[in-house]
C-alpha cells in the first residue's frame, strides 16, 4: 500500500478524529512520559524518546478486575471488556508493540485468556519509528527487533521532518488510515523511509549476541554467576513492572462493604518472594539468587523455548531504571562468559 | 477444556454432598464430596486420573488441589484438603449442604492408558495420597486391564492416615497388596513402623513390567526415588505429582514453572525420566 503523509499541522486535527475511539498517545506526567488516555490533541507529546512505563496497561492493566461477586450469591457477574470500547495507542514505539505480538502467543497458549484477547483485539496500534534511539541502552536489534520494526503493528508513522510518512501494515491499520482520509495526503516517500530505517540501526549503540544463550543458560543452574549478578539486587521489582514483556500477575479477592467484592488480577514480579512462598511457608525461590536467575532464564532460555521468541524487546527500561544499575546485557555477557 | 462460557477465570459452584475428618490436629485433613450446583455441567466435565482444580470460595481465594476422585466414581468429586493457610482453613468451614467453587479440570494426567497390562505400585505419604487415589480406584474399576496393584502408605501416626476405611476395605477384599506404616511406634499398630522410603525397601516390588507411583512429603519424594532405582526401576517407569504455588492454573501467571515446565499445565504429573534434568524440580 501506498505511503501517505500526515502533515504535522495536521496531527491535532487527526487526534481529534481518533478520540472517537478510546484514544491513547504518550503525554507527560510530573517530570516522567507515560502513555494516558487523552481527549484534548494538546496533551499528546509525540516528541518523546520512549515512554517511562511502557503503554502494556492498555491491553494488560496493572489491576482488572475478572468478575464481580455478592458474598453469598451464587452468581459471579464476569467482567464485560468489550465495553471499553476500540483502543487507538497512537505513537507506541517499535519494541513496545513487538512486545505485544510476544505476549500474544502467552495468552492464547492452549487456554485463550478471554480478557487479554478482546482488549488486544480492539486496539489499534500507531507506531512511531525510532529515527534516532530513544536511550542509550537500547538494543532492539540484538533480539529480533529494529528501530523501524513492523511486528505487532497496524500502523508506522516515520518523522520526516515536516511530516510523518504513514505506512498501513494490518487491515486494522487500513481501516484507521480511511478514518483520517481527510488529513491524509499522498505522496509519502517511501525510498527514503527505507533509507531512515537502515539509518537507524546503525544508531543502536549496544548489542549482545544472543546465539546459544537459550541453550547455555540451562547448564548454568549451580553456576556462581547468579550470585554474582544478584548479589546488589534489592528485590524492587522495578525491572519487571517496566518490562514491556513481563506478564506475570497475582489474582486476589477484595471485599469491600456490604459483602460487594471482585476477584482482579494484577501485575506480579517474580522479583519478589511471595511470588512463589508456598502456603507450608516452604519458598523454591528463597533468595534473590534463585530469582534472578529464573528471570533471566524465563527471558532468554525458557520463553524461547515456548515461543520461539526472546522475552525481551531490548528497550533498555530495566537497565535505564534499577536503582542499583544492574544491567541485563551485562548479566548475559557474564551468562557466555561462564 | 470445560470453563464457564469458554472463560477459563470463572469458577463453578459446588454442593457439598458429603465431607469428613481423615485426620486430625493443627494441619487437618478433610474430604469433600461434592456435585456441580448446575447438573447440567456434568454433561461437558471430563477429567482423568492426576487432574487438578482451583478449589475456594469468591471473597477468599482459591489453590489449586488434585481430585481425589476417579473418573469412574460418578455423579461427584472428592478433594481430600490440608487446612494450611487462608484459603483452606475457610474450605474446612464448610459442612454438608454448603457451597465452594471449583475451575477444571486443569493440568495433565497420569498415562493410565498407558499403563495397560503393567503392575502397579503406589508409594504414598501422608495427604500425599491425595493424588494416588484415582489411581488406585481407576485400576480397581478396571480391574482387568492392568496387572498386579500394590499399595504402600505411611504417615506419621495412625491416625494421620488418610482414606482409612478405603484402606481397610481394600485389605479384607485382598485385591491387592497393601502395606501400611507408622514413623514410630505405637501401640497396637499391627503393621510396619518407620519411614516409607523404608517400607518401600521392606515391600520390595519388582520392576519387571511395573510402574511406581509417589507423593508425599519432597524428602519422602526424595528417598523413594532413591529407593526405587535401587530396585531396578527406571527413570521412565516412576511417576510423581509436583506443587507450586499457582494462581491462574492455566499456564499464564508465570510463578509455577519447574525450569521450562508449567506445573499446573505441563504437570502436576511428572516421569521421573523428565524430572531428573530439571534441578528446579526438586527445589
Amino acid at each position: 500500500m501506498a505511503v501517505k503523509k500526515l502533515s504535522k499541522d495536521k496531527v491535532g486535527e487527526a487526534l481529534k478524529e481518533l478520540s472517537k475511539f478510546r484514544l491513547v498517545a504518550p503525554a507527560r506526567s510530573d517530570d516522567v512520559v507515560i502513555f494516558k488516555e487523552i481527549s484534548d490533541p494538546a496533551e499528546a507529546y509525540l516528541d518523546y524518546g520512549n515512554s517511562t512505563v511502557p503503554p502494556k496497561k492498555m491491553v494488560f492493566p496493572q489491576t482488572e478486575t475478572l468478575f464481580r461477586f455478592m458474598v453469598g450469591d451464587p452468581e459471579l457477574k464476569e467482567k464485560n471488556v468489550e465495553e471499553e470500547g476500540t483502543t487507538v495507542i497512537f505513537g507506541i514505539r517499535p519494541c513496545d508493540a513487538r512486545a505485544m505480538s510476544i505476549v500474544d502467543k502467552l495468552f492464547a497458549w492452549d487456554y485463550d485468556d478471554p480478557y487479554y484477547q478482546k482488549r488486544r483485539a480492539l486496539t489499534t496500534l500507531v507506531g512511531m519509528a525510532c529515527t534516532e534511539p530513544p536511550s542509550v541502552n537500547c538494543f532492539c536489534t540484538s533480539v529480533g527487533g529494529s528501530p523501524f520494526s513492523k511486528e505487532g503493528l497496524d500502523i508506522l508513522l516515520t518523522d520526516m521532518g515536516d511530516y510523518y510518512a504513514v505506512q498501513a501494515l494490518t487491515e486494522k491499520g487500513e481501516n484507521l488510515q480511511k478514518t483520517l482520509s481527510s488529513q491524509l495526503e499522498d505522496g509519502g516517500d517511501e525510498k527514503k523511509v527505507e533509507e531512515m530505517a537502515r539509518a537507524a540501526e546503525g544508531k543502536i549503540k549496544r548489542s549482545i549476541k544472543t546465539d546459544g544463550i537459550p541453550e547455555k543458560i540451562p547448564t548454568l543452574w549451580d553456576s556462581d554467576v547468579w550470585k554474582k549478578v544478584s548479589a546488589s539486587c534489592l528485590g524492587c521489582g522495578t525491572c519487571t513492572f517496566l518490562c514491556p514483556t513481563c506478564h506475570c500477575f497475582d489474582i486476589q479477592d477484595e471485599v469491600e462493604e456490604l459483602g460487594e467484592g471482585r476477584r482482579a488480577r494484577m501485575w506480579d514480579s517474580c522479583m519478589f518472594s511471595e511470588y512463589t512462598l508456598h502456603a507450608s511457608g516452604h519458598n523454591p525461590r528463597p533468595s534473590r539468587k534463585e530469582r534472578t536467575r529464573n528471570r533471566i532464564s524465563h527471558k532468554y532460555s525458557y520463553y524461547p523455548n515456548k515461543f520461539d521468541d526472546i522475552a525481551c524487546v531490548g528497550c533498555g527500561r530495566c537497565i535505564n531504571l534499577c536503582p542499583v544499575n544492574i544491567d541485563i546485557l551485562d548479566i548475559l555477557e557474564q551468562v557466555v562468559e561462564a | 477444556m470445560s470453563s464457564n462460557n469458554g472463560n477459563p477465570y470463572i469458577p463453578y459452584r459446588v454442593n457439598i454432598l458429603d465431607a469428613w475428618y481423615e485426620a486430625p490436629g493443627d494441619r487437618c485433613i478433610k474430604t469433600f464430596k461434592v456435585t456441580f450446583d448446575d447438573e447440567k455441567i456434568w454433561d461437558t466435565w471430563s477429567h482423568r486420573p492426576g487432574q487438578c482444580a482451583m478449589v475456594g470460595t469468591p471473597g477468599i481465594g482459591e489453590s489449586m488441589f488434585c481430585i481425589s476422585s476417579s473418573p469412574t466414581e460418578k455423579g461427584y468429586l472428592r478433594f481430600s484438603i490440608m487446612k494450611t493457610g487462608k484459603n483452606t482453613s475457610a474450605l474446612h468451614e464448610l459442612e454438608k449442604d454448603d457451597s465452594f467453587y471449583i475451575r477444571g479440570p486443569l493440568g495433565n494426567t497420569f498415562p493410565v492408558d498407558d499403563w495397560k497390562g503393567k503392575n502397579i505400585v503406589t508409594i504414598g505419604g501422608g495427604i500425599g495420597q491425595a493424588p494416588l487415589r484415582p489411581i488406585i480406584q481407576w485400576v480397581r474399576d478396571n480391574r482387568a486391564d492392568y496387572g498386579e496393584l500394590e499399595l504402600i502408605y505411611g504417615a506419621r501416626t495412625s491416625a494421620d492416615h488418610c482414606f482409612k476405611a478405603e484402606f481397610e476395605e481394600i485389605g479384607q477384599s485382598g485385591e491387592c497388596g497393601l502395606h501400611l506404616s507408622v514413623d514410630v511406634e505405637e501401640e497396637e499398630w499391627p503393621h510396619f513402623v518407620g519411614f516409607v522410603p523404608t517400607l518401600l525397601m521392606d515391600v520390595a516390588p519388582k520392576p519387571d513390567n511395573a510402574i511406581a507411583v509417589t507423593c508425599g512429603p519432597p524428602i519422602m519424594i526424595k528417598f523413594v526415588l532413591e529407593n526405587l532405582e535401587k530396585l531396578g526401576f527406571k527413570p521412565e517407569q516412576v511417576y510423581t505429582t509436583l506443587e507450586n504455588r499457582m494462581k491462574c492454573g492455566i499456564g499464564k501467571c508465570g510463578r509455577c514453572n519447574v525450569g521450562n515446565l508449567y506445573v499446573c499445565k505441563d504437570g502436576p504429573v511428572f516421569s521421573y525420566a523428565t524430572l531428573k534434568n530439571i534441578p528446579e524440580a526438586f527445589a
